[in-house]
């Protein structure tokens, strides 16, 4: 497995399968913040003791399998050109923390890009695993058995009060955080989901935007996850995310329903005037670029459109990202250079689709 | 010994002043020693206060009078974080910090968490075996209880077996307890 096919596939392999609800839950995530006994953690410790991680991770799990994660492969943060640490911030496989502030950070990504373990980031391991659609049990379950696994050569930092240990206080205990990918557009549109809000936070579950803390939600993309980790075993965690997803997954179907009902036209408007727009424009800014595919979406799920398959839509989410752009350009581009490949690209790929 | 200022109140407080060669000591209560500003404890509650204000959300009273003492100078030994770090930055730097700053968690957790100070969930499995036994033994012994209330006997004498195999792993292994 080379660094070049993650640079060059828009489309993680494992978001070509189709979940469970995928019409609106597009992935489900289930990390697991991990820390070496024994060693201060990354923000303290000392540049040889992340060294010797680094080492460590990379001589026992460089080209190794896991089950069905084949093949992981080491990359360091040091050999990476800008462009290609924000290739994989935008495919979701690194945070922009460890792209930018660890420089002795690391990741192991699977050839599935299903696994991606990231090393000396806040904490010293940070397990990730994806799955398509809702997911979200089973994505524990392939989690805790990752864990297991790495468990039998690291001796973790663990209390039998307060659990895992973790650099921030936010995470100790199960050090879990499970997340889940949402397209809710009918309820973004009728203004529905800012008033679910504040139920959701007091069950101790927050919504934001698709890159994670403070980020806008693009797209009308929203992640729902659990903040509590300390005292709330993993299962019950992953259990009440799961009820309150059901809850989202039955309100934008009926917020959906209600739009088809009472504003069949407008809404069918709204739709191909997006369509519209990805089809012909010769510029495009990559949020209205999200708007237009969130709409698409939208008008595919309700049955307006029918020959684009949802996959593609997915591609051009993440391929029409400024780091992407500039992957497949080659080179570096200025943001006017970028709308301009961005809306021959999108142009492109409908066409093929139609053709 | 009463307050040197209120003269109410109990001295909590002592301290030795050295000026010029000169001694003074001074006893007070926890109360006239905020007031007189013989204690700067106001200057931790707010570096507390402005770490925590956004992430944890923090306000309460009784968590500044009770981290008053001694442990706001402390430092950890492992990775040399001092607790006005830990404070201003908002994270540990290393596992041993959780037991340096033991005294001042268990606020900032049940604010972060819901209430909850005590991990519950998974266990590392080769490192945490004998906390994994000491968790089914506990369960055990609630077992063998609900046995003997309920009288049922039988089944209380083979999870008293049990419980005895366990305590034998347990003892084989180190635990001491």
């Amino acid at each position: 497995m080379s660094l070049q096919q993650f640079m060059n596939d828009a489309i993680s392999p494992w978001m070509k399968e189709d979940g469970p609800d995928s019409d609106i839950v597009m992935s489900s995530r289930i990390r697991l913040a991990r820390n070496f006994d024994n060693i201060p953690f990354p923000i303290l410790a000392k540049n040889e003791d992340l060294l010797k991680i680094l080492e460590f991770i990379k001589s026992k799990y460089h080209h190794q399998t896991f089950k069905t994660y084949q093949d992981l492969e080491f990359v360091t943060m040091s050999e990476l050109k800008p462009i290609e640490k924000r290739v994989l911030v935008e495919k979701h496989l690194i945070s922009p923390h460890l792209a930018e502030k660890s420089q002795l950070g690391a990741v192991l990504i699977s050839k599935s890009e299903q696994v991606s373990v990231m090393v000396n980031e806040e904490d010293h391991i940070r397990i990730q695993l994806y799955f398509p659609g809702f997911q979200l049990e089973k994505a524990l379950d392939q989690a805790f058995a990752f864990d297991d696994w790495l468990e039998e050569e690291i001796n973790y930092a663990f209390d039998e009060k307060r659990g895992y240990l973790t650099s921030c206080p936010t995470n100790v205990g199960t050090g879990l955080r499970a997340s889940v990918m949402m397209h809710l557009p009918a309820l973004a549109l009728t203004q529905k989901l800012n008033r679910m809000i504040p139920a959701i936070n007091q069950l101790g579950l927050v919504v934001r935007g698709i890159y994670g803390e403070g980020s806008e939600a693009l797209g009308n993309i929203f992640q729902v996850s659990n903040q509590v980790t300390l005292g709330r075993a993993e299962k019950d965690t992953v259990d009440d995310l799961q009820s309150v997803v059901e809850k989202l997954i039955e309100q934008e179907r009926n917020a959906r329903e209600l739009l088809l009902e009472q504003s069949p036209l407008q809404l069918e408007d709204r739709i191909f005037r997006s369509y519209g727009v990805l089809e012909h424009s010769r510029i495009i800014e990559s949020k209205e670029t999200a708007k237009c595919l969130s709409d698409v979406r939208l008008g595919i799920d309700v049955g307006f459109i029918k020959n684009i398959s949802k996959s593609i839509l997915n591609e051009l989410m993440v391929l029409t990202q400024p780091g992407f752009l500039q992957q497949y350009a080659k080179e570096g581009l200025s943001p006017e250079e970028r709308d301009k490949l961005r809306a021959s690209l999108i142009r492109e790929r409908l066409n093929l689709e139609n053709g | 010994m009463d307050c040197q200022e209120c003269h109410e109140r109990t001295a909590t407080l002592h301290f030795t002043k050295v000026v010029n060669g000169n001694k003074t000591e001074i006893h007070v209560c926890e109360h006239c020693a905020k007031e007189k500003g013989y204690v700067s404890y106001d200057e931790e509650a707010y570096s507390l206060h402005d770490l925590l204000s956004g992430l944890f959300n923090f306000s309460s009273p009784s968590v500044k009078q009770n981290s008053f003492v001694h442990t706001q100078g402390k430092t950890c030994e492992k990775c040399g974080m001092s607790y006005s770090d830990f404070t201003r930055i908002g994270k540990f730097g290393c596992a041993e910090c959780y037991h340096t700053f033991e005294d001042h968690l268990n606020p900032i957790f049940r604010r972060v968490h819901s209430g909850n100070t005590t991990h519950h969930g998974k266990i590392p499995k080769r490192i945490g075996v004998d906390i994994n036994l000491k968790k089914t033994l506990t369960g055990y012994k609630e077992k063998l209880q609900q046995l003997i209330e309920g009288e049922e006997f039988e089944e209380a004498a083979k999870v008293r077996d049990k419980i005895k195999s366990l305590e034998k792993d347990l003892s084989r292994n180190g635990g001491d307890d």
